[in-house]
């Protein structure tokens, strides 16, 4: 692509542009219906890596050599890309991690041990992923943090009654939710969410791992505190992550981790810290994955953000006209505002018996509980789930051809 | 769409997966375990019971978990009666090998006749995030034997 936004949406010659969408796996084209886990890659993500490591790599902020100064610039401009597609006011706001759990864990060290006090608390919700949630059990269990669990509706949306009573004692210090269930598909109100932390005294983290994929996200509109998202799930490569973090918050964190890269001056017995964001990243960074995140936002942008969201939310409505026909199937959440994500349960199958099934069938859908324990046990499904989550490269006909395979499915073991 | 997956699902397997031998707890029980399997949420409780001679006279368990290991825990419960603990864990071993290759060269006659009765389960061997499914509940039986107390873990 050149960088013109492609009109109408064009599901067809964007599949023609991830390769692995041609191949077949046991003689079966392949549904890839797993998104959610991890995203496929275009070929320009793919080809602008090589193009890196087979021209213009080396380390960054390190040499004085003409190559050294080339892959500087082009790993600053990918962060430089970053902060426009997420509105980020400035550049130095957005801190390079390697995934967004790293992000988290992040917020949780630096944040959690540096700035919350003892006795004040945490909330996380019954539908954070594991990332989401073990990092504030840790920081509780090592800081004297509280950690306050925000309900979920039935319907699988965040319950903001409860989180009211949770703020309401005024001593919570971060409300870390996600902005959009990795299960549910369910999209929270972020404005809304960080509104009442605010009002409360509280800072808030968004987990955008999901979120950011599907929709244009404004980290200024929302006002988010800190937002955390991930490369691999977004067409890039994995091994990159971002952290958002407003510019007054990083200069109140201590650092992460220490070495190279994230200080001033270094002695023996004493160091100084490079300024923001530097300081929170030690170490070489992903270098060749942040060439290939750089170039799967321009590959997104190039559709556009709006159009992808369209595109999902005509396939959220097709698997909700189709799905629910189908005889015993249960369909985890009923949210109003959801992405494209589903977690479903036959009846009459365990989840790793019908991702059994649906793999003979070319289908790959995650089984299990998608590093949502709590949430099953919450819903009922203890028995895990299969997860089918959608790309821009989804298709109707394949939403339809997972419904009939769910329906063989269950004859099968009727 | 499904039909080639009949040697993975066979009949047996169903019918066990569905309904299970030997469900219940043993309140009896000399020995017990409890097995988990933590990437996919499958757990067990085992129960053992000895008789005098020194062989298992009953075996019984409870849990969750999908087709695969449901029937594999019930076909247990019903092979290993009358076993003794050395028998037992040649049995497992033996099976182990059956699920992860698909065949058993080191099988003996002495175990052919109980073999037979478990090998609807060989079909996972071909399905490599299966086969703990199927070893799980032969992992529990171990720690039920060593009675250690400890969590069996199929990994």
């Amino acid at each position: 692509m050149d960088g013109m936004t492609r009109t109408p949406f064009d599901v067809d010659a964007i599949r023609a542009d991830f390769p692995i969408l041609a191949s077949e796996h046991r003689g079966r084209k392949l549904v890839f219906l797993d998104s959610g886990a991890s995203a496929q890659k275009p070929r320009q993500v793919i080809q602008a890596m090589v193009r890196c490591m087979e021209s213009a790599y080396a380390n960054v902020h390190r040499g004085a050599y003409h190559l050294s100064e080339q892959a500087t610039a082009d790993y600053e401009a990918a962060r430089a890309a970053v902060a426009r597609f997420i509105n980020a006011p400035s550049e130095a706001d957005i801190i390079i991690t390697a995934n967004s759990t790293m992000a988290m864990n992040l917020v949780a060290h630096s944040f959690g041990r540096g700035v919350l006090k003892p006795g004040q608390a945490v909330v996380a919700s019954e539908m954070e992923h594991h990332a989401n949630l073990v990092p504030w059990q840790m920081l509780r269990d090592g800081h004297g943090t509280e950690l306050r669990i925000c309900r979920i509706t039935d319907a699988g949306e965040l319950d903001l009654d409860h989180l009211a009573e949770l703020l309401a004692d005024g001593r919570v210090g971060l409300v870390a939710v996600t902005h959009m269930s990795n299960v549910l598909g369910t999209v929270t109100p972020a404005a809304q969410i960080a509104r009442m932390a605010h009002e409360a005294g509280a800072k808030v983290l968004f987990d955008g791992s999901q979120a950011a994929v599907h929709r244009r996200v404004d980290v200024q509109a929302i006002d988010a505190d800190f937002y955390a998202f991930t490369g691999h799930k977004l067409y890039g490569p994995t091994g990159i992550g971002v952290l958002y973090a407003k510019a007054a918050l990083q200069r109140a964190m201590p650092p992460f981790m220490g070495g190279g890269d994230m200080i001033a001056s270094v002695g023996l017995h004493h160091s100084v810290w490079a300024e923001p964001p530097a300081k929170f990243e030690a170490g070489t960074p992903p270098i060749i994955e942040a060439i290939g995140l750089h170039e799967a936002i321009r590959y997104v942008e190039a559709i556009g953000m709006p159009a992808i969201e369209a595109h999902e939310r005509a396939l959220v409505d097709h698997a909700m006209a189709v799905l629910p026909g189908i005889e015993g199937l249960r369909i985890l959440g009923a949210a109003q505002d959801r992405g494209g994500v589903f977690a479903f349960a036959l009846d009459n199958a365990h989840s790793h018996d019908l991702s059994t099934l649906l793999d003979r069938a070319g289908i790959a859908v995650r089984a299990g509980r998608h590093c949502a324990e709590p949430l099953h046990e919450r819903l009922g499904a203890e028995n895990g789930t299969c997860r089918a989550s959608f790309g821009l490269y989804t298709t109707a006909g394949e939403i339809d051809f997972l419904a009939e395979a769910l329906t063989s499915a269950r004859r099968f073991f009727a | 769409m499904f039909d080639d997956l009949r040697d993975l699902y066979q009949e047996v397997i169903l019918d066990h997966g569905r309904r299970p031998r030997n469900f219940r707890r043993l309140e009896n029980a000399t020995h017990h375990a409890r097995g988990d399997n933590p990437l996919c949420g499958d757990k067990m409780d085992l129960w053992l019971a000895f008789g005098d001679d020194g062989a298992i006279a009953d075996a019984a368990f409870q849990g969750r978990g999908c087709a695969i290991s449901m029937a594999s825990a019930s076909l247990m419960t019903e092979t290993v009666r009358g076993k003794s603990p050395t028998q037992a864990r040649q049995l497992g071993e033996a099976f182990r090998q059956l699920a992860m290759t698909g065949r058993c060269p080191a099988c003996e006659a002495v175990l052919a006749e109980d073999m037979e009765r478990l090998s609807p389960l060989s079909g996972v061997h071909e399905f490599p995030s299966r086969v703990k499914c199927a070893t799980l509940a032969w992992h529990t039986l171990n720690n039920a034997l060593d009675d250690s107390g400890q969590e069996a873990r199929s990994e």
